[in-house]
């Protein structure tokens, strides 16, 4: 009896304590406690995280979460920033906002990564969800400016519209204008993909002029210099902006006017933009800069003096995107007066350039780890690397988190001993202990592998090309990353023996993605015949993998594990080994 | 989702590993000794055989379609384009021709959804090369390459036009960015993307223009692109779709001479659709706005064809 009466709350007690918990992974624990908790659980859900769109189908999360008010869908392979995943591959939302439209009246807030997103999924969320709040379109694609103008007008609410990185047909500036005047909630607007010529700003200024509570704004950049201050003054409460080009001839009146503007915003941390950058103008951010926490110069075309002149008026900086113009000197430079650092990433301006154009070298990142304590997280392109300043990296931060490095030209040895990186990235692997993500590049043998696999314990993202020597490397990861979650190769010797062997690793983990490596088409055929909660999907543009040998390699190949079977939208270059077992018999 | 279904999910874990017989290993998640993966990986898939190169200190090679020996070689075999069996040493003889001879490459390496056959031309000697490398979001791709377009229509740089990465009279902060573009040719252009659909097939395609000189490399592409692989997924008819592929795989390029049951078509600036072919390249770039691979017994109506209208000439000539 009374045990009965220590276990039975009220549902409603139980609802009001769930309502606390917001991490999936807790509300997932949650639902494993016992069937009535997996009931209450299910019916006061309002937030799902789908990290792969073609894990579940709508249906089955209707099913399940049926009072959804926020959803978080991610779409193609990362790989797919890089090219390597042919245009048609998928990733379609239509079908997502079609059921949810029926399912989720009060759906409020949607956001997507990597998808395919049509004029006409965009004009249905505007029709369906009269409570819209919140739309993320990261690095996405398929529409225009006609699905954004459905969505202006019609989402009275709308508090956040971030486009970032998204491919967007433009058509025109005007959509702008159709938010109506009484749309005063925007707290976020992010146009900066936008490559339209003919912004209609007076729109914008007016927009922007009636939203009080609007924190970030990045502006695309067909938006001139000479606008800026005009904006900056009908927000000076903005937290977050980005630019448009930051280029003019140099006047006086121009100048103060924004360095004025700039001065009038008292909460701004965070910078971005900077498109086509003339110097000169940088100064007019100078009373902002004891501020800042976040400067993305990623775009910024200046060299390493004025970078420093500006970097050394943020001693808060916590992140900084930059171009390799910033050099080793500069890097040093930051190292000392930003001692708050969290995040750097130092994209390359000459990518495909053969010699180096500016004199960036493993050196800057040294000096960063040594006099930044705070490092967690760090994106590298150079051109030369050691065993000997990595193992420096590491000993310094052992904090990190993130660390992708890029060495431009594949399989380059240890600048200094010509050995490979193997030792370099084992002591990453060693030293940070809470590593979750990280990009290996360099001359690498299977022996990288074997420290990784030893101990990349908390590892959840691994990114490797052009590395290893036989399927032992392969081995070591799959049988050792006790927390892997994605895993990419591409250009590796990996072939079908340690994904067999570790055929069951790949339904604990959300994909796998290998092209260019030498996995065979019968090893394929066989992983998707063994492994029904896994799709296996063979990418070939060429011709069907079968009109080959079975021991002929797959071109690219994409496993993951999927409740919903295999999917119906495969474009005719992927090739399901589903679908191929049953034609062959 | 993230972290699964919970209970279902490490239940069915547990299931996969017991009946995994066809998994060799035993293997838990422990590193275990290297000798005895060894044998422990001595799984063969019917006579599949791999190559194990000595590790340590050597350059790891990576397998091409040579390495299979039951295979017959394949003019575009999908890895020998990204295999690179040198690096650095070949890179740096020859720099300033390969950027050159390489350019049109960079430009189809650069740009999102082109042909791997692009990739077939060229010597694996660069980074430059290969695909997808080095790891840099078309998003900036495509933003450093309209940055430098606009520098040098500002005439912040006015020897932009013919620039090679190696000139020292190019100002040092606008060096590097126009790499971002071919830098061996030089002439500075960015992808120029349009649709491409095919009657009949529901899922279109993307095509750079910039990335062919001629109507017939722009024919080649999508005959590859749409004519090659089956239009069809229904398992069912694979077979035999299979078999009249074969078929087309002999012809060579037909979208353009008519003889083929398609026709390639394009709208342009003013919204209106003709036939592709019969004006010069460079017309056609700058008004293309998108393709369409057409039935031919649609193509009614639309400028007569191409051939047809060459006869015409012929005969106004010979008047």
């Amino acid at each position: 009896m009374q045990k009965e009466m220590a276990y039975s709350f009220p549902d409603e007690v139980l609802k009001h304590v769930f309502s606390f918990i917001q991490s999936d992974k807790d509300r997932n624990a949650v639902s494993l406690v016992c069937k009535s908790w997996y009931e209450i659980e299910r019916w006061c859900r309002r937030k799902v995280f789908i990290g792969n769109c073609y894990a579940v189908s709508p249906r089955m999360v209707i099913r399940r979460f049926p009072e959804v008010r926020s959803i978080e869908l991610k779409g193609k392979p990362h790989f797919a920033d890089f090219n390597l995943v042919p245009d048609g591959w998928g990733g379609y939302v239509l079908q997502w906002i079609a059921e949810m439209a029926g399912a989720y009246p009060w759906l409020g807030e949607i956001r997507l990564k990597r998808m395919v997103v049509t004029d006409e999924s965009l004009e249905l969320i505007a029709k369906s969800f009269k409570n819209f709040k919140v739309l993320v379109l990261f690095s996405c694609e398929g529409f225009s400016t006609d699905g954004l103008a459905a969505i202006a007008a019609s989402c009275k609410n709308l508090r956040e519209l971030d486009l970032r990185e998204s491919e967007v047909d433009d058509l025109s500036g005007h959509w702008l204008a159709q938010f109506p005047e009484t749309c005063t909630s925007l707290v976020s607007l992010n146009i900066s993909c936008l490559g339209s010529d003919e912004v209609s700003f007076s729109a914008l200024e007016r927009l922007v002029d009636r939203c009080p509570n609007l924190r970030s704004l990045q502006l695309n950049r067909a938006v001139t210099l000479d606008k800026i201050a005009n904006i900056l003054r009908r927000a000076p409460q903005l937290v977050d902006f980005g630019t448009g080009n930051y280029a003019a001839e140099l006047q006086p009146d121009v100048f103060s006017n924004l360095a004025g503007a700039f001065s009038s915003c008292k909460e701004l941390k965070s910078l971005s933009g900077f498109w086509d950058v003339v110097p000169a103008y940088l100064p007019a951010l100078y009373s902002i800069c004891p501020r800042l926490t976040s400067l993305n110069l990623s775009y910024a075309t200046i060299q390493s003096p004025d970078l420093i002149k500006l970097v050394s008026h943020c001693p808060r900086l916590q992140r900084l995107l930059v171009l390799d113009y910033v050099e080793d000197s500069g890097l040093e430079e930051l190292a000392s007066s930003c001692k708050d650092l969290q995040e750097l990433r130092v994209f390359p301006s000459d990518p495909f350039g053969v010699e180096p154009n500016v004199s960036l070298t493993e050196q800057g990142l040294v000096a960063v780890s040594l006099g930044c304590p705070k490092l967690q997280s760090v994106l590298y392109f150079c051109r030369r690397m050691s065993n000997a300043a990595l193992v420096t990296i590491a000993q310094n931060c052992p904090n990190l988190t993130r660390f992708r490095l890029c060495i431009i030209e594949p399989k380059t040895p240890d600048y200094l001993t010509l050995d490979p990186l193997d030792a370099g990235f084992g002591a990453i692997v060693e030293h940070c202990k809470d590593l979750r993500r990280l990009s290996l590049s360099g001359l690498l043998t299977d022996h990288v592998f074997e420290y990784i696999g030893t101990y990349g314990k908390k590892l959840e993202m691994l990114s490797v090309a052009f590395a290893g020597d036989s399927d032992l490397g392969l081995h070591h990861v799959l049988s050792g990353c006790e927390s892997l979650r994605k895993l990419e190769i591409r250009d590796c010797p990996f072939g079908d023996k340690a994904l067999l062997a570790n055929a069951a690793k790949l339904e604990t983990m959300r994909s796998l993605w290998m092209s260019s490596c030498a996995v065979s088409f019968g090893a394929c055929k066989l992983l998707g015949q063994k492994m029904p909660k896994l799709n296996v999907e063979v990418i070939d543009e060429t011709e069907p993998p079968d009109s080959r040998p079975e021991s002929y390699p797959v071109d690219k190949l994409y496993i993951y594990r999927s409740v919903a079977g295999p999917r119906f939208d495969m474009p005719p270059f992927v090739w399901s080994m589903d679908e191929a077992v049953k034609i062959l018999h | 989702m993230q972290g699964g279904g919970g209970g279902s999910e490490s239940g069915s874990m547990s299931t996969v590993s017991r009946e995994d017989n066809m998994v060799m290993s035993s293997e838990d998640s422990s590193c275990p000794d290297e000798s005895e993966l060894e044998l422990g990986l001595g799984l063969s898939l019917g006579g599949f055989k791999m190559h194990q190169v000595s590790r340590g200190g050597h350059y790891a090679r990576i397998l091409t379609a040579k390495d299979f020996p039951s295979v017959i070689s394949a003019s575009s075999s999908p890895s020998s384009s990204s295999s690179s069996s040198s690096s650095s040493s070949s890179s740096s003889s020859s720099s300033s021709s390969s950027s050159s001879s390489s350019s049109s490459l960079r430009r189809a390496n650069v740009t999102a959804g082109t042909k791997r056959n692009a990739d077939s031309v060229a010597a694996a000697n660069s980074s430059s090369q290969v695909v997808g490398w080095p790891p840099i979001r078309a998003y900036r791709m495509n933003s450093m390459v309209n940055q430098a377009k606009n520098q040098a229509t500002e005439g912040f740089n006015s020897t932009m036009e013919n620039h090679k990465s190696e000139t020292s009279t190019v100002e040092k902060g606008t060096t590097g960015i126009s790499s971002y573009q071919n830098s061996g040719n030089a002439k500075l252009r960015k992808s120029l993307f349009v649709k491409v659909n095919m009657d009949g097939i529901p899922i279109g395609r993307k095509v750079d223009m910039n990335a062919h000189e001629s109507y017939e490399k722009l024919a080649k592409t999508l005959e590859d692109m749409f004519l090659k692989t089956t239009p069809n997924v229904n398992p069912a008819g694979l077979r035999a779709l299979k078999l009249g592929m074969m078929n087309k795989l002999t012809r060579s390029s037909k979208l353009l001479d008519g003889s083929s049951d398609f026709v390639l078509t394009y709208e342009d600036k003013e919204g209106d659709w003709m036939l592709v072919g019969d004006v010069p390249w460079k017309v056609f770039l700058s008004s293309v706005k998108r393709l369409r691979i057409m039935r031919t017994s649609e193509a009614t109506g639309l400028a007569p064809r191409l051939h047809e209208r060459n006869c015409q000439r012929q005969r106004s000539k010979h008047i």
